[in-house]
Protein backbone atom coordinates (compact mmCIF):
# COMPACT_ATOMS: atom_id res chain seq x y z
CA UNK A 1 0.00 0.00 0.00
CA UNK A 2 2.13 3.05 -1.29
CA UNK A 3 1.48 6.09 0.43
CA UNK A 4 -0.49 9.34 -1.13
CA UNK A 5 0.98 12.80 -1.23
CA UNK A 6 -1.99 14.02 -3.11
CA UNK A 7 -4.77 14.09 -0.43
CA UNK A 8 -6.76 16.75 1.07
CA UNK A 9 -7.42 17.57 4.76
CA UNK A 10 -10.76 16.05 4.50
CA UNK A 11 -9.73 12.94 3.00
CA UNK A 12 -7.01 12.62 5.61
CA UNK A 13 -9.69 13.07 8.15
CA UNK A 14 -11.50 9.96 6.95
CA UNK A 15 -9.01 7.36 5.94
CA UNK A 16 -7.35 8.07 8.90
CA UNK A 17 -10.77 8.07 11.84
CA UNK A 18 -11.51 4.87 9.12
CA UNK A 19 -8.47 3.20 10.96
CA UNK A 20 -10.30 3.57 13.88
CA UNK A 21 -12.72 0.73 12.95
CA UNK A 22 -12.47 -2.95 13.19
CA UNK A 23 -14.24 -4.97 10.94
CA UNK A 24 -16.62 -6.41 14.33
CA UNK A 25 -18.18 -3.21 15.01
CA UNK A 26 -21.29 -2.51 14.67
CA UNK A 27 -21.20 1.95 14.13
CA UNK A 28 -23.75 4.70 14.60
CA UNK A 29 -22.87 6.82 11.07
CA UNK A 30 -23.29 10.54 10.78
CA UNK A 31 -23.92 11.77 7.16
CA UNK A 32 -21.21 13.59 5.79
CA UNK A 33 -17.37 12.73 6.42
CA UNK A 34 -18.34 10.26 9.19
CA UNK A 35 -20.44 8.22 6.20
CA UNK A 36 -17.74 8.19 4.02
CA UNK A 37 -15.06 6.70 7.15
CA UNK A 38 -17.03 3.95 7.78
CA UNK A 39 -17.58 3.15 3.77
CA UNK A 40 -14.03 3.38 3.67
CA UNK A 41 -13.47 1.04 6.02
CA UNK A 42 -16.00 -0.96 5.26
CA UNK A 43 -14.33 -1.51 2.17
CA UNK A 44 -10.94 -2.14 2.95
CA UNK A 45 -9.94 -3.41 6.92
CA UNK A 46 -13.35 -3.94 8.36
CA UNK A 47 -15.83 -6.28 5.11
CA UNK A 48 -17.89 -6.99 8.11
CA UNK A 49 -18.43 -3.44 9.87
CA UNK A 50 -22.46 -3.16 10.95
CA UNK A 51 -23.86 0.42 10.13
CA UNK A 52 -26.67 1.67 12.13
CA UNK A 53 -27.95 5.05 11.24
CA UNK A 54 -30.25 7.04 13.89
CA UNK A 55 -32.97 7.31 11.60
CA UNK A 56 -33.61 3.75 12.76
CA UNK A 57 -31.53 1.63 9.54
CA UNK A 58 -29.72 -1.16 11.07
CA UNK A 59 -26.43 -2.79 8.56
CA UNK A 60 -27.07 -0.43 5.84
CA UNK A 61 -25.37 -1.12 2.70
CA UNK A 62 -26.02 2.25 0.64
CA UNK A 63 -25.49 1.98 -2.59
CA UNK A 64 -24.93 5.58 -3.04
CA UNK A 65 -23.99 8.31 -1.17
CA UNK A 66 -27.05 9.07 1.33
CA UNK A 67 -27.74 12.91 1.37
CA UNK A 68 -29.16 12.91 4.75
CA UNK A 69 -29.38 10.22 7.44
CA UNK A 70 -32.93 9.31 6.77
CA UNK A 71 -32.19 8.72 3.26
CA UNK A 72 -33.99 6.19 1.21
CA UNK A 73 -30.80 3.99 -0.05
CA UNK A 74 -30.09 3.69 3.86
CA UNK A 75 -33.76 1.91 4.32
CA UNK A 76 -33.17 -0.25 0.98
CA UNK A 77 -31.16 -3.42 1.05
CA UNK A 78 -30.71 -3.01 5.12
CA UNK A 79 -31.12 -6.01 7.01
CA UNK A 80 -33.77 -3.92 9.15
CA UNK A 81 -35.52 -0.65 9.52
CA UNK A 82 -36.75 0.18 13.17
CA UNK A 83 -38.47 2.90 14.77
CA UNK A 84 -36.74 5.21 16.59
CA UNK A 85 -37.58 4.90 20.08
CA UNK A 86 -36.19 0.80 19.49
CA UNK A 87 -32.71 1.86 17.61
CA UNK A 88 -32.43 4.85 20.40
CA UNK A 89 -33.62 2.05 23.10
CA UNK A 90 -32.75 -1.56 22.39
CA UNK A 91 -29.97 -1.01 20.20
CA UNK A 92 -27.99 2.28 21.22
CA UNK A 93 -29.26 2.50 25.05
CA UNK A 94 -28.78 -1.50 25.74
CA UNK A 95 -25.07 -0.70 24.62
CA UNK A 96 -25.38 -2.62 21.54
CA UNK A 97 -23.45 -0.06 19.57
CA UNK A 98 -20.00 0.00 19.75
CA UNK A 99 -18.82 3.02 18.40
CA UNK A 100 -20.45 6.26 17.80
CA UNK A 101 -19.23 8.83 15.48
CA UNK A 102 -19.43 12.67 16.33
CA UNK A 103 -18.73 16.13 15.32
CA UNK A 104 -19.64 19.61 16.87
CA UNK A 105 -19.02 23.08 17.25
CA UNK A 106 -16.93 23.00 20.23
CA UNK A 107 -14.91 20.30 21.67
CA UNK A 108 -12.82 20.67 25.30
CA UNK A 109 -10.22 18.84 27.30
CA UNK A 110 -11.95 16.24 28.50
CA UNK A 111 -13.98 15.27 24.85
CA UNK A 112 -17.06 17.00 26.18
CA UNK A 113 -18.90 18.39 23.22
CA UNK A 114 -21.18 21.16 22.05
CA UNK A 115 -23.56 21.35 18.70
CA UNK A 116 -26.25 23.68 21.13
CA UNK A 117 -25.65 27.34 20.99
CA UNK A 118 -22.65 29.34 21.13
CA UNK A 119 -23.03 32.19 23.85
CA UNK A 120 -25.78 32.35 26.15
CA UNK A 121 -28.35 29.92 25.77
CA UNK A 122 -30.80 32.55 26.27
CA UNK A 123 -29.84 35.19 23.86
CA UNK A 124 -27.28 33.10 21.63
CA UNK A 125 -25.18 34.49 19.25
CA UNK A 126 -25.29 31.39 17.21
CA UNK A 127 -27.57 29.22 17.36
CA UNK A 128 -26.96 25.53 16.16
CA UNK A 129 -29.11 22.42 15.22
CA UNK A 130 -29.03 21.29 18.74
CA UNK A 131 -28.31 17.46 19.88
CA UNK A 132 -30.47 15.04 17.54
CA UNK A 133 -28.97 11.41 18.88
CA UNK A 134 -25.67 13.13 19.87
CA UNK A 135 -26.28 13.19 23.63
CA UNK A 136 -27.59 9.45 23.24
CA UNK A 137 -24.60 8.64 21.13
CA UNK A 138 -21.97 10.14 23.78
CA UNK A 139 -23.32 8.25 26.65
CA UNK A 140 -24.66 5.12 25.05
CA UNK A 141 -21.53 3.80 22.70
CA UNK A 142 -18.39 1.84 23.72
CA UNK A 143 -16.25 4.45 22.14
CA UNK A 144 -16.64 7.88 20.55
CA UNK A 145 -14.73 9.25 17.73
CA UNK A 146 -14.81 12.97 17.41
CA UNK A 147 -14.23 14.52 14.01
CA UNK A 148 -13.49 17.98 13.67
CA UNK A 149 -11.72 20.85 12.15
CA UNK A 150 -8.54 21.89 14.33
CA UNK A 151 -9.27 26.06 15.77
CA UNK A 152 -9.39 27.31 18.88
CA UNK A 153 -12.57 28.53 18.26
CA UNK A 154 -13.53 24.63 18.06
CA UNK A 155 -11.21 23.52 21.02
CA UNK A 156 -11.85 26.15 23.63
CA UNK A 157 -10.94 25.18 26.95
CA UNK A 158 -14.98 25.30 28.66
CA UNK A 159 -17.57 24.82 25.99
CA UNK A 160 -20.79 26.89 26.06
CA UNK A 161 -22.82 24.37 26.35
CA UNK A 162 -22.80 20.52 27.43
CA UNK A 163 -24.20 18.67 24.49
CA UNK A 164 -22.15 15.23 24.56
CA UNK A 165 -21.04 14.22 27.70
CA UNK A 166 -16.95 13.33 27.53
CA UNK A 167 -14.72 12.22 30.63
CA UNK A 168 -17.05 14.84 32.78
CA UNK A 169 -15.25 15.24 35.71
CA UNK A 170 -12.45 13.27 34.69
CA UNK A 171 -12.31 8.81 33.79
CA UNK A 172 -13.91 7.99 36.87
CA UNK A 173 -16.78 10.49 37.26
CA UNK A 174 -17.47 9.25 33.94
CA UNK A 175 -17.79 5.77 34.92
CA UNK A 176 -19.85 6.54 38.18
CA UNK A 177 -22.33 8.63 36.86
CA UNK A 178 -23.62 5.31 34.69
CA UNK A 179 -22.06 6.87 31.64
CA UNK A 180 -20.84 4.06 29.23
CA UNK A 181 -17.63 4.12 27.25
CA UNK A 182 -16.27 7.37 26.42
CA UNK A 183 -14.40 9.09 23.91
CA UNK A 184 -11.66 7.27 22.60
CA UNK A 185 -9.99 9.59 19.61
CA UNK A 186 -10.03 12.78 18.26
CA UNK A 187 -8.69 13.25 14.50
CA UNK A 188 -8.64 16.77 13.51
CA UNK A 189 -7.08 18.32 10.47
CA UNK A 190 -3.50 18.69 12.23
CA UNK A 191 -3.64 15.69 14.85
CA UNK A 192 -5.08 12.38 16.20
CA UNK A 193 -5.50 13.30 19.83
CA UNK A 194 -6.74 10.41 22.87
CA UNK A 195 -7.37 10.55 26.08
CA UNK A 196 -4.76 9.75 29.22
CA UNK A 197 -5.87 7.79 32.52
CA UNK A 198 -7.62 10.72 33.94
CA UNK A 199 -9.52 11.39 30.70
CA UNK A 200 -7.81 14.73 29.53
CA UNK A 201 -7.16 15.05 25.77
CA UNK A 202 -3.55 14.77 24.51
CA UNK A 203 -1.77 14.36 21.14
CA UNK A 204 -0.41 11.08 19.79
CA UNK A 205 -0.01 12.18 16.44
CA UNK A 206 0.81 15.28 14.86
CA UNK A 207 -0.14 15.35 10.70
CA UNK A 208 2.71 15.70 8.51
CA UNK A 209 1.71 19.02 7.13
CA UNK A 210 1.50 20.38 10.45
CA UNK A 211 3.47 20.76 13.45
CA UNK A 212 3.51 20.63 17.48
CA UNK A 213 3.07 24.58 17.37
CA UNK A 214 0.66 24.67 15.16
CA UNK A 215 -1.31 22.18 16.90
CA UNK A 216 -0.94 23.91 20.32
CA UNK A 217 -1.60 27.29 18.67
CA UNK A 218 -5.18 25.78 17.07
CA UNK A 219 -6.30 24.77 20.78
CA UNK A 220 -7.72 26.97 23.72
CA UNK A 221 -5.85 25.06 26.47
CA UNK A 222 -2.18 23.74 27.60
CA UNK A 223 -2.26 20.52 25.06
CA UNK A 224 -0.65 17.42 26.16
CA UNK A 225 1.93 15.80 24.12
CA UNK A 226 2.77 11.96 24.49
CA UNK A 227 6.02 11.50 25.08
CA UNK A 228 7.04 9.57 22.25
CA UNK A 229 4.61 11.88 19.44
CA UNK A 230 4.67 10.68 15.86
CA UNK A 231 3.55 11.56 12.75
CA UNK A 232 0.12 10.86 11.91
CA UNK A 233 0.58 7.61 8.73
CA UNK A 234 -0.92 9.77 5.86
CA UNK A 235 -3.82 8.04 3.37
CA UNK A 236 -2.68 5.35 0.72
CA UNK A 237 -3.37 6.10 -2.62
CA UNK A 238 -5.93 3.22 -2.78
CA UNK A 239 -7.84 4.73 -0.09
CA UNK A 240 -7.85 7.97 -1.55
CA UNK A 241 -8.89 6.42 -4.75
CA UNK A 242 -11.91 4.78 -3.65
CA UNK A 243 -12.65 8.04 -2.18
CA UNK A 244 -12.91 9.75 -4.97
CA UNK A 245 -13.76 7.32 -7.43
CA UNK A 246 -16.50 5.30 -5.26
CA UNK A 247 -17.64 7.05 -2.57
CA UNK A 248 -17.94 10.69 -3.42
CA UNK A 249 -16.94 10.67 -7.07
CA UNK A 250 -18.77 14.70 -6.92
CA UNK A 251 -17.11 15.43 -4.36
CA UNK A 252 -20.02 16.50 -2.41
CA UNK A 253 -18.01 16.23 1.22
CA UNK A 254 -14.66 16.37 -0.14
CA UNK A 255 -14.53 18.81 -2.73
CA UNK A 256 -14.55 22.61 -2.65
CA UNK A 257 -10.94 22.70 -0.65
CA UNK B 1 -66.22 3.86 8.67
CA UNK B 2 -64.93 6.67 6.29
CA UNK B 3 -62.77 9.06 7.92
CA UNK B 4 -61.73 10.30 4.29
CA UNK B 5 -61.81 13.76 3.48
CA UNK B 6 -60.19 16.49 1.65
CA UNK B 7 -56.79 18.19 3.07
CA UNK B 8 -58.66 21.74 3.77
CA UNK B 9 -61.28 20.04 6.04
CA UNK B 10 -59.59 18.22 7.77
CA UNK B 11 -57.05 21.24 8.95
CA UNK B 12 -59.87 23.47 9.48
CA UNK B 13 -61.70 20.91 11.92
CA UNK B 14 -58.30 19.32 13.67
CA UNK B 15 -56.45 22.49 13.93
CA UNK B 16 -56.99 25.48 15.83
CA UNK B 17 -55.05 28.70 17.16
CA UNK B 18 -52.96 27.92 19.63
CA UNK B 19 -52.87 24.45 19.44
CA UNK B 20 -49.98 22.15 20.04
CA UNK B 21 -49.27 19.95 16.85
CA UNK B 22 -46.85 16.64 16.16
CA UNK B 23 -45.59 16.86 12.31
CA UNK B 24 -44.71 13.22 12.22
CA UNK B 25 -41.60 12.34 10.14
CA UNK B 26 -37.87 11.48 10.50
CA UNK B 27 -36.67 12.73 7.02
CA UNK B 28 -39.11 10.50 5.56
CA UNK B 29 -42.89 10.84 4.41
CA UNK B 30 -42.86 14.43 5.77
CA UNK B 31 -46.15 15.90 5.87
CA UNK B 32 -45.18 18.76 3.66
CA UNK B 33 -48.82 19.31 1.56
CA UNK B 34 -50.49 19.70 4.84
CA UNK B 35 -47.92 21.93 6.84
CA UNK B 36 -48.54 23.83 3.63
CA UNK B 37 -52.14 23.83 4.27
CA UNK B 38 -51.76 24.85 7.67
CA UNK B 39 -50.13 27.90 6.47
CA UNK B 40 -52.73 28.89 4.13
CA UNK B 41 -55.17 29.00 6.74
CA UNK B 42 -53.31 31.29 8.72
CA UNK B 43 -52.78 29.79 12.72
CA UNK B 44 -51.53 32.01 15.44
CA UNK B 45 -49.64 30.97 18.73
CA UNK B 46 -49.47 27.32 17.63
CA UNK B 47 -47.02 25.36 19.72
CA UNK B 48 -45.25 23.28 17.06
CA UNK B 49 -43.01 19.64 17.87
CA UNK B 50 -40.85 17.69 15.89
CA UNK B 51 -37.69 15.91 16.38
CA UNK B 52 -36.29 17.40 13.21
CA UNK B 53 -38.32 20.72 12.86
CA UNK B 54 -36.68 20.84 9.15
CA UNK B 55 -38.24 22.93 5.89
CA UNK B 56 -41.62 22.45 7.34
CA UNK B 57 -41.43 23.82 10.63
CA UNK B 58 -39.07 26.58 9.04
CA UNK B 59 -41.67 27.83 6.67
CA UNK B 60 -44.58 27.65 9.24
CA UNK B 61 -42.08 29.86 11.63
CA UNK B 62 -41.08 32.23 8.68
CA UNK B 63 -45.20 32.57 8.13
CA UNK B 64 -45.68 33.67 11.95
CA UNK B 65 -47.76 30.45 12.83
CA UNK B 66 -45.31 29.61 15.43
CA UNK B 67 -45.77 30.94 19.23
CA UNK B 68 -43.52 27.53 20.45
CA UNK B 69 -41.34 25.24 19.25
CA UNK B 70 -40.36 22.01 21.07
CA UNK B 71 -37.35 19.78 19.10
CA UNK B 72 -34.21 18.26 19.60
CA UNK B 73 -32.38 18.77 15.83
CA UNK B 74 -33.14 22.20 13.98
CA UNK B 75 -31.17 21.83 10.77
CA UNK B 76 -31.53 21.81 6.93
CA UNK B 77 -31.32 18.11 6.63
CA UNK B 78 -27.67 16.96 4.64
CA UNK B 79 -27.59 20.52 3.76
CA UNK B 80 -26.75 23.09 7.01
CA UNK B 81 -29.03 25.66 9.14
CA UNK B 82 -32.47 26.31 9.30
CA UNK B 83 -32.31 30.09 9.00
CA UNK B 84 -36.33 30.86 9.46
CA UNK B 85 -35.99 29.07 13.04
CA UNK B 86 -32.67 30.58 13.34
CA UNK B 87 -34.09 34.43 12.77
CA UNK B 88 -36.66 33.78 15.16
CA UNK B 89 -34.36 32.28 18.21
CA UNK B 90 -31.26 34.54 17.68
CA UNK B 91 -33.34 37.75 16.31
CA UNK B 92 -37.22 37.42 17.23
CA UNK B 93 -38.03 37.57 13.42
CA UNK B 94 -40.95 38.05 12.41
CA UNK B 95 -42.01 37.27 15.82
CA UNK B 96 -40.29 35.61 19.01
CA UNK B 97 -40.50 32.27 19.87
CA UNK B 98 -40.37 30.48 22.97
CA UNK B 99 -38.20 26.98 22.65
CA UNK B 100 -37.98 23.41 24.26
CA UNK B 101 -35.00 21.57 23.61
CA UNK B 102 -34.37 18.17 24.40
CA UNK B 103 -32.36 14.84 22.33
CA UNK B 104 -33.83 12.59 19.82
CA UNK B 105 -33.94 9.84 22.07
CA UNK B 106 -35.74 12.23 25.27
CA UNK B 107 -37.93 13.95 22.55
CA UNK B 108 -39.08 10.27 20.81
CA UNK B 109 -39.72 8.93 24.66
CA UNK B 110 -41.74 11.31 25.66
CA UNK B 111 -44.47 10.45 22.75
CA UNK B 112 -44.24 6.49 24.03
CA UNK B 113 -44.84 7.72 27.26
CA UNK B 114 -48.09 9.97 25.60
CA UNK B 115 -49.01 6.95 23.25
CA UNK B 116 -49.20 4.77 26.54
CA UNK B 117 -50.72 6.95 28.90
CA UNK B 118 -47.40 6.83 31.14
CA UNK B 119 -47.00 10.05 33.39
CA UNK B 120 -43.38 10.10 32.35
CA UNK B 121 -40.10 7.62 31.37
CA UNK B 122 -36.74 7.22 32.70
CA UNK B 123 -33.83 7.07 29.88
CA UNK B 124 -30.22 6.95 30.07
CA UNK B 125 -29.51 10.39 28.69
CA UNK B 126 -28.29 13.88 30.23
CA UNK B 127 -26.03 12.51 32.76
CA UNK B 128 -23.31 15.36 32.93
CA UNK B 129 -24.80 17.28 29.94
CA UNK B 130 -26.37 20.97 30.36
CA UNK B 131 -29.66 19.88 29.31
CA UNK B 132 -31.56 19.70 33.08
CA UNK B 133 -30.39 23.42 33.31
CA UNK B 134 -32.17 24.94 30.30
CA UNK B 135 -35.52 22.32 29.93
CA UNK B 136 -37.23 22.38 33.17
CA UNK B 137 -38.95 19.11 32.59
CA UNK B 138 -36.06 16.98 32.12
CA UNK B 139 -35.45 15.72 35.34
CA UNK B 140 -34.19 12.95 37.64
CA UNK B 141 -36.14 10.41 39.96
CA UNK B 142 -34.15 8.17 42.69
CA UNK B 143 -34.31 4.39 41.28
CA UNK B 144 -36.96 3.02 43.60
CA UNK B 145 -35.37 -0.37 43.25
CA UNK B 146 -31.79 -2.13 44.10
CA UNK B 147 -30.65 -2.88 40.75
CA UNK B 148 -28.93 -0.53 38.36
CA UNK B 149 -28.26 3.03 39.07
CA UNK B 150 -29.08 5.19 41.71
CA UNK B 151 -30.83 8.26 39.57
CA UNK B 152 -31.82 8.05 36.51
CA UNK B 153 -33.49 11.11 33.97
CA UNK B 154 -37.37 11.28 33.31
CA UNK B 155 -38.82 13.04 30.86
CA UNK B 156 -42.73 13.43 30.90
CA UNK B 157 -45.86 12.77 29.02
CA UNK B 158 -46.40 14.25 25.49
CA UNK B 159 -49.72 14.21 24.06
CA UNK B 160 -49.94 16.96 21.08
CA UNK B 161 -53.53 18.16 20.57
CA UNK B 162 -53.11 16.91 16.58
CA UNK B 163 -50.55 14.64 14.78
CA UNK B 164 -50.18 14.60 11.00
CA UNK B 165 -48.28 11.69 9.90
CA UNK B 166 -48.23 10.35 6.75
CA UNK B 167 -48.28 6.55 5.16
CA UNK B 168 -47.91 4.93 1.81
CA UNK B 169 -51.03 3.61 1.93
CA UNK B 170 -54.18 3.54 3.98
CA UNK B 171 -57.99 2.04 3.65
CA UNK B 172 -60.87 5.09 4.10
CA UNK B 173 -60.99 4.28 7.67
CA UNK B 174 -57.39 5.32 8.32
CA UNK B 175 -55.60 1.91 8.48
CA UNK B 176 -52.34 2.90 7.36
CA UNK B 177 -49.84 0.71 5.97
CA UNK B 178 -46.48 2.21 6.05
CA UNK B 179 -42.50 0.92 5.26
CA UNK B 180 -39.05 2.22 5.06
CA UNK B 181 -37.80 4.62 7.91
CA UNK B 182 -40.81 5.28 10.01
CA UNK B 183 -38.85 7.11 12.62
CA UNK B 184 -41.81 8.72 15.55
CA UNK B 185 -44.70 8.43 12.83
CA UNK B 186 -46.50 5.70 14.73
CA UNK B 187 -46.09 7.20 18.33
CA UNK B 188 -46.91 10.55 17.48
CA UNK B 189 -50.62 8.92 16.00
CA UNK B 190 -51.07 7.04 19.37
CA UNK B 191 -50.14 10.30 21.60
CA UNK B 192 -51.80 12.95 20.22
CA UNK B 193 -55.29 13.64 20.61
CA UNK B 194 -56.80 13.97 17.09
CA UNK B 195 -54.99 12.78 14.06
CA UNK B 196 -54.63 13.10 10.17
CA UNK B 197 -53.40 10.57 8.10
CA UNK B 198 -52.41 11.59 4.58
CA UNK B 199 -51.16 8.67 2.06
CA UNK B 200 -49.95 8.55 -1.16
CA UNK B 201 -52.78 6.12 -1.82
CA UNK B 202 -55.67 5.32 -0.54
CA UNK B 203 -56.62 1.32 -0.96
CA UNK B 204 -59.03 -1.10 0.24
CA UNK B 205 -59.72 -3.14 3.22
CA UNK B 206 -58.66 -6.32 2.00
CA UNK B 207 -55.19 -4.56 0.67
CA UNK B 208 -54.58 -3.90 4.20
CA UNK B 209 -55.95 -7.07 5.80
CA UNK B 210 -53.62 -8.95 3.12
CA UNK B 211 -51.02 -8.06 5.29
CA UNK B 212 -52.01 -6.90 8.77
CA UNK B 213 -48.34 -6.82 10.20
CA UNK B 214 -47.72 -3.92 8.28
CA UNK B 215 -50.27 -1.89 9.78
CA UNK B 216 -49.07 0.62 12.20
CA UNK B 217 -51.64 3.20 12.26
CA UNK B 218 -54.96 1.77 13.06
CA UNK B 219 -57.80 3.06 12.27
CA UNK B 220 -59.10 3.46 15.84
CA UNK B 221 -56.55 6.28 16.36
CA UNK B 222 -57.53 7.95 13.28
CA UNK B 223 -59.67 11.03 13.04
CA UNK B 224 -58.82 12.06 9.37
CA UNK B 225 -57.83 10.45 5.99
CA UNK B 226 -56.56 12.84 2.94
CA UNK B 227 -55.54 10.94 -0.11
CA UNK B 228 -52.40 12.91 -1.33
CA UNK B 229 -49.48 11.70 -3.86
CA UNK B 230 -46.44 13.45 -3.92
CA UNK B 231 -47.83 14.74 -0.16
CA UNK B 232 -44.09 14.49 1.30
CA UNK B 233 -42.37 16.21 -1.30
CA UNK B 234 -39.95 17.76 -0.95
CA UNK B 235 -39.12 15.21 1.17
CA UNK B 236 -39.59 11.31 -0.13
CA UNK B 237 -41.98 8.14 0.05
CA UNK B 238 -39.97 4.78 0.47
CA UNK B 239 -40.71 2.85 -3.09
CA UNK B 240 -42.90 5.93 -4.33
CA UNK B 241 -39.83 9.12 -5.24
CA UNK B 242 -37.04 10.56 -3.75
CA UNK B 243 -35.50 13.20 -1.71
CA UNK B 244 -35.84 16.17 -4.08
CA UNK B 245 -32.34 17.23 -3.05
CA UNK B 246 -32.37 20.75 -5.40
CA UNK B 247 -35.62 21.87 -3.25
CA UNK B 248 -33.38 21.36 0.29
CA UNK B 249 -30.51 23.16 -1.51
CA UNK B 250 -32.79 26.17 -3.19
CA UNK B 251 -34.59 26.27 0.86
CA UNK B 252 -30.90 27.11 1.74
CA UNK B 253 -30.73 30.41 -1.04
CA UNK B 254 -34.45 31.24 -0.30
CA UNK B 255 -34.44 31.21 3.76
CA UNK B 256 -31.53 33.36 3.41
CA UNK B 257 -33.72 36.93 4.53
CA UNK B 258 -37.51 36.59 5.37
CA UNK B 259 -38.35 38.67 2.80
CA UNK B 260 -37.12 35.65 0.67
CA UNK B 261 -39.17 33.22 2.13
CA UNK B 262 -42.33 35.33 2.40
CA UNK B 263 -41.97 35.48 -1.51
CA UNK B 264 -41.28 32.26 -1.58
CA UNK B 265 -45.26 31.33 0.50
CA UNK B 266 -46.53 33.55 -2.00
CA UNK B 267 -46.04 31.39 -5.21
CA UNK B 268 -45.64 28.28 -3.49
CA UNK B 269 -48.41 28.41 -0.33
CA UNK B 270 -50.60 31.60 -0.39
CA UNK B 271 -50.70 31.09 -4.09
CA UNK B 272 -51.65 27.80 -4.79
CA UNK B 273 -55.17 26.56 -3.74
CA UNK B 274 -54.05 23.46 -2.50
CA UNK B 275 -51.07 20.54 -3.10
CA UNK B 276 -52.70 19.56 -6.55
CA UNK B 277 -51.94 23.14 -7.61
CA UNK B 278 -48.61 23.15 -6.25
CA UNK B 279 -47.70 19.86 -7.93
CA UNK B 280 -48.79 21.54 -11.44
CA UNK B 281 -46.48 24.20 -10.57
CA UNK B 282 -43.29 21.85 -10.51
CA UNK B 283 -42.05 20.67 -13.86
CA UNK B 284 -43.08 17.28 -14.24
CA UNK B 285 -39.11 16.25 -14.92
CA UNK B 286 -38.50 16.99 -11.78
CA UNK B 287 -41.19 14.72 -10.43
CA UNK B 288 -40.18 11.92 -13.14
CA UNK B 289 -36.61 12.17 -12.01
CA UNK B 290 -37.54 11.47 -8.41
CA UNK B 291 -39.07 7.81 -9.46
CA UNK B 292 -37.01 5.23 -8.37
CA UNK B 293 -36.50 1.41 -9.92
CA UNK B 294 -39.21 -0.79 -8.94
CA UNK B 295 -37.57 -2.97 -6.06
CA UNK B 296 -40.17 -5.11 -4.77
CA UNK B 297 -39.99 -7.38 -0.72
CA UNK B 298 -40.50 -11.10 -1.35
CA UNK B 299 -44.57 -11.69 -0.43
CA UNK B 300 -45.23 -13.36 2.98
CA UNK B 301 -47.69 -16.61 2.71
CA UNK B 302 -50.02 -15.47 5.77
CA UNK B 303 -51.54 -18.54 4.76
CA UNK B 304 -55.70 -19.04 4.00
CA UNK B 305 -56.81 -20.70 7.42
Amino acid sequence: MSESTDYTDTELMIARSAQELRSEDTVLVGVGVPNLACNLAKRTHAPDLQMVYESGTVDSNPSKLPLSIGDPVLATDARSVVPMADGFGRYLQAGRIDVGFLGGAQIDSRGNINSTVIGDYDDPDVRLPGSGGACEIASNTHRTIVISPHSRRRFPEEVDFVTSPGYVGGRENRAELGLRGGPEAVVTDKAVMRFDEAGEMYVETVHPDSSREAVQDATGWDLQFADDVGETRPPSTDEIELVREELDPDGVYTGGE
Amino acid sequence: MTRLTDATTAVSSAVSDGASLYLGGFTHLIPFALGHEIIRQEYEDLHLIRATPDLVYDRMIAAGCAGKVTFSWAGNPGVGSLRAFRRAVEDEVPKPIEIEEYSHYGLVSRLSAGAEDLPFVPLRSYVGTDFPEHTDAIRTVENPYDEGVDEIAVVPSLKPDVAVVRAQRGDESGNAHLWGISGEIVEAAFAADTVIVSVEEVVDEATIRSDPNRTAIPGNVVDYVVEEPYGSHPSYAQGYYDRDNDAYLEWDEVSQTQAGIEAWLDEWVYGVDDHREYLEKLDTDRLLDLQPDTNYATPVDMGAY
